[in-house]
């Protein structure tokens, strides 16, 4: 079973649309964007463009935040998180390209909070599946799919971004 | 001699680091890996927590058999700064004063579940010796023993030389001062040549220079004006007092005339050549002052970066995968 997947630039259009829409009705003004390494990097990227932001983008990786660390051991080549932006009080936009299980926006989130207390955190995904493992909704989703739990969805990139299913081996 | 995966006590079969006593023997993939690894942490002393999450839960004992204080608050603020508990056993003035054998001591720290022992010793292959001993899920750092090792202060050494260096492969390096007693100086000389730094000088007195050195890949200089010209790097070495009492050198002030690091010695290298100490420096006796402070010296550095490069050691060592379970791609995380 693998799904008809739609054109990235597309949805990326979707999620801009649904974040303004979702700023106006929140009466946020000025949105910080954070994307998390490495898919959702790109698509922060993007969005980050189409919506014309100012503030630079800031980046997570999440490694050092994972909780499988003694399962999976040390991956020595981290990016380290760029956050150029003041967190406190901030209206954040959290960027991941695939939300699966949650897990990794559990990261990212004990992550911003070691450098501060945002006002709020929205949560936008490219794409958004089945097999949630913790209380984790995105506010904004390009796609939504369903997919076996021994599949994954997977964008590929960064110059030009395409989803991909695989069958996991 | 280097160790082949079978005979290291450090690595198991796969050479993987289980525990970090030597740079001897280390292939350059697994430096250059501590390299990578200590990078992504040097960003989290400048954050507002300075702390990640990733060794909640475990418990490291510093175990020091020989004082040192800087050393051991490095390691302290290191296994903090990734979250692990950290206990502090002074042992000259503990256990072992009271009769308990080394090696009750350890079986007791095991029976507390401790994770990881860092060790402080002064008699060389002590480190080794407890990481013989030790139950099996733990693992040891070296923090230096006798005149054999010192791993991080080497590697910490690589992480400043590579960040202002960038490429070992057309580096001059010169060590300077005590050879013969500096553990620091042979996991210098392993590290520096493994990392494939062409060229590696040391440069002391004859009496501070041991014997067949040259056998380690480097070059020996008595002068230390030709020591030094053209160098990208110089590293001094500090020079210990009770030294001058074994009557290997005539006087401080004789040394520091002959191999002290001065404006006008430092103009031999590079003008662009970084200066380099382990610490804790002796003004006047090794280096100048005027140098120690100046412009070119990257002292103060090592020792953030030491912080750095112990997180990435422990990291790597305790986050060993068990030996049954297929490393995951990050694609399922989700």
């Amino acid at each position: 079973m693998n799904p008809a997947l739609p054109a990235v630039d597309t949805l990326v259009d979707a999620m801009a649309r649904d974040l303004k829409a979702l700023f106006a009705s929140r009466q946020v003004t000025e949105p910080a964007m954070i994307g998390i390494h490495t898919g959702g990097v790109w698509v922060a990227e993007r969005l980050h463009a189409r919506l014309g932001l100012e503030e630079p983008l800031g980046e997570l990786d999440i490694t050092f935040y994972r909780d499988d660390f003694t399962r999976i051991g040390m991956h020595p080549q981290v990016k380290p998180s760029k956050l150029p932006l003041q967190v406190d009080d901030r209206h954040i936009v959290l960027v991941d390209d695939v939300l699966h299980t949650g897990r990794t926006i559990r990261a990212a989130l004990n992550e911003i909070f070691d450098y501060g207390r945002p006002a709020a955190v929205f949560l936008a995904v490219l794409v958004e599946r089945s097999g949630r493992e913790l209380p984790i909704e995105a506010a904004v989703a390009g796609a939504h799919i369903d997919l076996a739990p021994d599949q994954h969805v997977k964008l590929v990139g960064p110059d030009e971004l395409r989803l991909i299913v695989q069958d996991a081996s | 001699m280097s160790l082949s995966h079978r005979d290291s006590v450090q690595l198991d079969e796969h050479g993987r680091l289980r525990h970090f006593l030597t740079i001897e023997g280390l292939k350059r993939d697994a430096l250059v890996e501590i390299l990578d690894a200590a990078e992504s942490f040097a960003t989290v002393g400048a954050q507002t927590v300075k702390k990640v999450p990733l060794l909640r839960g475990k418990t490291i004992v510093n175990l020091f058999f020989e004082a040192s204080t800087r050393t051991r608050t490095t390691f302290e603020l290191a296994a903090k700064r990734l979250s692990a508990d950290v206990l502090n056993i002074n042992v000259s003035t503990s256990a072992t004063s009271k009769g308990e054998s080394l090696l009750d001591m350890l079986h007791n720290l095991e029976a507390m579940h401790c994770d990881m022992f860092v060790v402080r010793h002064n008699q060389s292959g002590a480190a080794h010796f407890i990481a013989r001993h030790v139950a099996p899920h733990i693992s040891v750092i070296n923090a230096g023993d006798g005149r054999h090792a010192h791993p991080t202060q080497a590697m910490l050494d690589m992480f400043t030389i590579r960040r202002h260096k960038g490429d070992f492969g057309a580096l001059r390096v010169a060590i300077v001062g005590d050879i013969m007693h500096s553990r620091v100086a042979r996991s210098q000389i392993h590290a520096l040549t493994t990392l494939g730094v062409p060229e590696v000088r040391v440069v002391a007195p004859r009496t501070l220079i041991p014997a067949q050195v040259e056998g380690l890949g480097v070059h020996v200089y008595h002068d230390l004006r030709e020591g030094l010209r053209d160098v990208d790097v110089i590293i001094m070495l500090r020079l210990q007092r009770e030294r001058m009492q074994g009557a290997l050198l005539p006087s401080e002030h004789e040394y520091f005339e002959v191999y002290g690091l001065t404006p006008e010695t430092l103009a031999h290298a590079k003008a662009d050549a970084i200066v380099m100490h382990p610490g804790p420096i002796n003004r006047g006796v090794e280096i100048a002052s005027s140098v120690a402070d100046g412009p070119q010296s990257v002292i103060l550095e090592q020792v953030t970066n030491g912080i750095a490069v112990r997180m990435a050691v422990m990291s790597l060592v305790l986050g060993r995968p068990p030996e049954a379970e297929e490393p995951r791609t990050g694609g399922g995380h989700g």
